[in-house]
């Protein structure tokens, strides 16, 4: 009986779109029965390259939303910015390619049993799942708030049929081209008072968790956020993606962002330790 | 219709019923796989090495994908060898998978107390000795790249832990005379030799323009060294024709495994291949099973160091 990657699956599935949004692609897989183990903030683990590849570790992404409708079955949406080799091979693949994923992994964002009001983060394509989410948690009666924050416009991502589940949307670039000028974290304090929020689930770059996370210390908020390390494996096995994280008992460990994450409360994770190592039994 | 190889193996007295296995460092202590195959299925599961204390390895990043490799910078991170000992060592056991647990050191005297908690611990097939980890903070600390050191360790585990239970010594290619080093090992009273590591190597990040690893050198791993690693167990294989190897370094298809085997490899492990991969040693063990049984061989230790024969 496994214990960790309980859910997870290892499928040849087929690409069936493939879109140019903004600065990303937008990937459509036919993924069948896994979709339903499937939550917000999972991720999968893809192998790209074909067969000959120099490309040897499998990439992740964050699973963007999946539906399963009587008439295409299960499919599975990621947002894909085409920055290194393995993104780009991914944005390349026409659609009916054969793909290799493992999916779905990791930690997904804590549902609340109850009807709060939530506040979703979302810095470049960090708001992809994010929109998934919101889904969820309107369903549940949720009253639903997004910021969404990139250098550029074209850098942002928001699908209009996303925003039927969000209450409001604000966008902030760095360059002003859309929305207004400045960060996320702007004007968050207020929001966050004005909106009487109860939860936060952010995701995207690891500079812009952190400093969430540092805003809302002294808040009766709780604060989910999905993190970014690199990675190798994406199931457990190769510890490159580490995060120190604070224990109970004040002690910090090197948790893996694919097992203990990429979902973890903000406020455990030692963001002055990130590229460091706990003074204790070094 | 070709008959069925018989596929077993063994280390020392170690009996394996095939001879695929995971590699120290790249499967944890199994957990993470058996969602993907039933650990049971393969020859062994070598745990990742354990030390004497909790630790927390090498700062991030840990990574660098290189052409058909990748460079680690781990640094040993790990529970222990008592939490190691209490919890993952019954479990895999309950999962009915052999089991070699690999162990390493900062001193020879941290080895021999390794040894001494191993040595009451039943169920176990043999010891992987890692002495040449090259993630660690002094190189000098590699005490397989010094034949001495290499010898003392080994010397030390052997006198704790006994008679009975083989023992695996892990080497490093980064030597200039491996045979040598070899044979010091097998004199302390290795059974067996695990080769090979990784390869020491560096990646500069050229946006910082410094080191990209957070422990700045680390080891090569993946198809890259597989030549390397060939190379080794041949060499070593030509100079102790009778000490068994576990051969290792980038293999990722049932054809690289025959090549090791070929070149004296009684067992093979998996390591990098099941990051790109989580079911590449089930897929490895069926392709070897085939280009076996396609080249007349009936026993899989006919195979081994086959590419030495005479004309």
């Amino acid at each position: 009986m496994a214990t960790i990657n309980r859910s997870a699956q290892q499928q040849i599935v087929t690409v069936v779109g493939n879109k140019r949004v903004g600065a990303y692609h937008q990937i459509l897989l036919h993924v069948g029965e896994i979709v339903k183990n499937c939550r917000p903030g999972n991720f999968v683990a893809i192998s790209v390259g074909g067969e000959s590849s120099k490309m040897v570790l499998r990439r992740a992404f964050a699973i963007s939303r999946v539906s399963d409708s009587s008439q295409y079955g299960g499919t599975m949406e990621l947002i894909v910015a085409p920055h290194g080799s393995g993104s780009k091979w991914l944005c390349a693949q026409p659609e009916g390619t054969e793909i290799d994923i493992v999916a779905p992994l990791g930690t997904a964002f804590g549902i609340p049993t109850e009807s709060v009001n939530a506040l979703l983060i979302g810095g470049g394509y960090g708001s992809a799942p994010l929109f998934g989410l919101a889904d969820v948690l309107k369903s549940r009666g949720c009253k639903v708030d997004m910021l969404l924050g990139a250098s550029i416009g074209s850098k942002i991502y928001a699908p209009l049929e996303g925003k039927r589940s969000v209450n409001s949307l604000k966008i902030y670039t760095e360059d002003g081209s859309m929305g207004e000028t400045g960060r996320v974290t702007e004007s968050l304090l207020e929001i966050i008072e004005n909106r009487e929020i109860d939860i936060i689930y952010s995701c995207g770059p690891m500079g812009m968790l952190a400093a969430i996370t540092e805003l809302v210390s002294d808040l009766d908020v709780i604060h989910q956020c999905a993190v970014e390390e690199s990675m190798a494996c994406g199931i457990g096995i190769c510890m490159t993606c580490v995060l120190p994280v604070s224990n109970e008992d004040g002690s910090t460990s090197m948790l893996r962002s694919c097992i203990d994450g990429p979902v973890m409360e903000g406020e455990k994770v030692r963001w002055d330790l990130v590229g460091k190592i706990p003074e204790a039994h070094q | 219709m070709t008959l069925p190889v018989d596929f077993s193996t063994t280390l020392g007295n170690a009996w394996f019923p095939t001879p695929i296995f995971t590699a120290s460092g790249c499967a944890s202590s199994g957990r993470e796989l058996a969602q993907f195959f039933p650990l049971n299925d393969i020859g062994a599961v070598v745990t990742k090495s354990v030390m004497n204390k909790p630790r927390h390895g090498r700062p991030t990043p840990r990574m660098a994908e290189t052409p058909s490799g990748m460079l680690n910078s781990i640094g040993l991170q790990g529970p222990g060898i008592d939490a190691f000992l209490a919890k993952d060592v019954p479990w895999l056991l309950e999962q009915k998978a052999r089991v070699i647990v690999s162990i390493a050191g900062e001193t020879v005297e941290e080895y021999s107390t390794l040894a001494r908690k191993l040595r009451s611990v039943s169920g176990i097939s043999a010891v992987e000795v890692n002495i040449s980890c090259p993630n660690v903070e002094n190189r000098g600390m590699v005490f397989a790249c010094d034949p001495d050191a290499s010898r003392r360790v080994i010397d030390g585990v052997r006198k704790t832990i006994g008679g009975d239970l083989p023992i695996i010594a892990k080497l490093s290619p980064d030597v200039t005379d491996l045979p040598a080093i070899a044979r010091g090992v097998v004199e302390a009273g290795a059974d067996a030799l695990a080769l090979i590591n990784t390869v020491l190597g560096m990646v500069i990040n050229i946006d910082s323009m410094r080191p990209h690893l957070g422990g700045k050198t680390g080891g090569l791993s993946g198809p890259a060294i597989r030549p390397v690693a060939v190379r080794a167990i041949y060499q070593v294989h030509a100079a102790l024709p009778k000490v068994p190897i576990l051969g290792m370094g980038g293999v990722s298809s049932g054809r690289d495994a025959l090549e090791l085997i070929l070149a004296g490899a009684s067992g093979v492990s998996v390591g990098t291949a099941s990051f790109g991969n989580p079911t590449a040693l089930i897929k490895i063990q069926n392709e070897l099973r085939d280009l076996l049984a396609a080249r007349g061989f009936t026993t899989m230790q006919q195979a081994v160091g086959f590419a030495h024969r005479d004309e």
